[in-house]
């Protein structure tokens, strides 16, 4: 498995534009920096990670990295149909796992490569319409936010908001990133609705009984 | 053995021995009299996908008193004989803690199109030796076989997904547990009537919800059983859900499950919750190999733990 990033920092970093992926515009990307900060700090993690997908390449790219390895993980690729975040774009579903560093299945000399190895991981789709756009990963969260169903419901939220960064990138390139099936129905709505929305949802999970 | 109902790229007939190989069907349809509560609280508004905030006194239903087989009659069942296919990324060979697997092939995308074919290859990236180990423990008696179709160098479109299941359904396998599903709308359509097509072969579908409130499909469908998690610590406590369209709750929150390598992980997600419903599924045909679909639904439903039958039967 190649899993990856983290550290100790207090900032965040990503690129603007990665190789073989569509450019992300500053605004967007500022987002997308944000929204692997907050998620670090929420789930009391070590490291998060946006990887967008290249789908030509079939590989994963680092988008916005928050943590250690945040200075030279960004433009970095692994291949999409390897590790856990592979099986999260391969299913289009989110995944919370533990105790990673005594399995044996775990690819440590990836890990290792990017400078830390994490005993846990939580991973989200980007999704938009009905198609995957990247990963939400969050590396050694705290804990207590390892094991819960409400967890995921948050990582989730936290993966809207990041694939509506990429949507608003897309809209401000004016001609979608590639063929779509059509839009789903709340693309229909602008981004101010979209990110209301978003917000309604955050709200809902963080009143809801732990 | 019929190979009627093969596949692409291979030809098989029915499961050997399976329900639908034996040709044991009845047309014992039995319903349950008239509406209950639960009936009437199934059409509140809004859609639920797991059990959030609450529990089991939560969604507490009282049923009617119909003519089915006690859960005493399967409490001590072992799935012996019933025919289980886990279609997801492969199953590990000789994992401890599923052992033998009982035949395992692969959805091939090649030059002339999608095929079938047998394959040594296990498991990709964990996920399906994870169902399967939650089956083996369920049922331990019953026999596994497995159709890959996520893994490595697989896109995730549906196609693949699409064509494994049509050949599992198609193979007479007694139940089939899919951990997985689209969100491609394109591919509802025939998902939909293929999960109708194996609900008549009485193959029943063990179908996950989607861990987020997106749309995606087969589960979404009423002919297969649909599957989310719950958060009790219980890790045989299941329980029907008022408010579909997901059916059951099942454990699925820090489950620890087989992975790759022969050992184990803790993990969370419906992904888990659903092979625990297949393999009660198992359990239960192996004591009552004449039921259909919707007669093992009801078994489960009857003896979730949230569902209290009436004194007096219907009301």
């Amino acid at each position: 498995m190649r899993e990856s990033s983290a550290g100790d920092g207090s900032t965040v970093s990503g690129a603007p534009a990665v190789s073989g992926v569509d450019p992300v515009d500053p605004l967007s990307g500022e987002l997308l920096r944000s929204v692997v900060d907050v998620a670090r700090a929420i789930f009391g993690a070590e490291a998060s990670s946006v990887f967008l997908l290249d789908e030509a390449a079939h590989e994963l790219v680092f988008q916005a990295v928050s943590g250690r390895g945040e200075a030279f993980l960004v433009g970095r690729r692994f291949p999409a149909d390897s590790g856990i975040a592979g099986w999260v774009v391969t299913s289009g579903e989110p995944v919370i796992v533990a105790d990673l560093s005594r399995n044996a299945a775990f690819d440590r000399d990836f890990a290792k490569s990017t400078e830390f190895v994490p005993d846990a991981l939580m991973a989200a789709p980007l999704i938009h319409g009905d198609r995957v756009l990247g990963v939400l990963e969050v590396l050694d969260p705290a804990p207590q936010a390892r094991s819960s169903l409400g967890e995921l419901d948050l990582l989730a939220l936290f993966a809207r908001q990041a694939a509506t960064a990429l949507r608003l990138a897309d809209d401000r390139r004016g001609p979608p990133r590639t063929a779509d099936p059509g839009p789903s129905p709340d693309l229909a709505a602008g981004p101010r609705s979209r990110a209301l929305d978003l917000l309604e949802d955050l709200r809902s999970v963080l009143q809801s009984p732990v | 053995m019929s190979d009627r109902h093969a596949g692409p790229g291979e030809r098989y007939g029915a499961a050997p021995g399976s329900r639908a190989a034996d040709g044991d069907r009845t047309s014992g349809d039995r319903t349950t009299g008239g509406r209950s509560s639960a009936d009437r609280t199934a059409h509140r508004p809004g859609l639920v996908w797991s059990l959030r905030g609450e529990g089991p006194r939560d969604v507490r239903v009282t049923a009617d008193a119909p003519a089915m087989p006690a859960p005493s009659t399967w409490a001590d069942a072992r799935g012996r004989g019933i025919k289980v296919c886990v279609v997801d990324s492969g199953v590990e060979r000789d994992h401890p803690l599923i052992g033998a697997v009982d035949g395992a092939w692969a959805v091939v995308q090649g030059p002339d199109g999608i095929t079938v074919e047998r394959t040594e290859s296990g498991d990709a990236c964990g996920h399906g030796t994870a169902c399967a180990g939650i089956i083996r423990a369920t049922a331990p008696e019953c026999e596994l076989y497995s159709v890959r179709v996520l893994g490595k160098g697989f896109s995730g479109t549906g196609d693949i997904m699409l064509a494994g299941l049509r050949w599992a359904v198609r193979q007479g396998f007694d139940v089939i547990n899919l951990s997985l599903s689209t969100t491609r709308t394109r591919f509802a359509p025939e998902l939909h009537a293929l999960a109708d097509e194996a609900y008549f072969r009485r193959t029943v579908i063990v179908a996950s919800a989607h861990n987020t409130p997106v749309e995606s499909f087969p589960w979404r469908f009423a002919s297969v059983i649909s599957v989310g998690s719950h958060r009790e610590s219980d890790p045989e406590l299941y329980l029907y859900n008022p408010r579909p369209p997901v059916e059951f709750f099942a454990p699925g929150q820090d489950v620890r499950v087989a992975w790759l390598g022969g050992t184990t992980m803790r993990t969370t997600g419906n992904s888990f919750a659903t092979p625990y419903i297949a393999g009660l599924c198992a359990r239960i045909l192996s004591e009552h190999r004449r039921m259909t679909t919707f007669q093992l639904k009801t078994a489960l439903y009857l003896s979730a733990a949230n569902v209290e039958v009436a004194a007096g039967g219907a009301q």
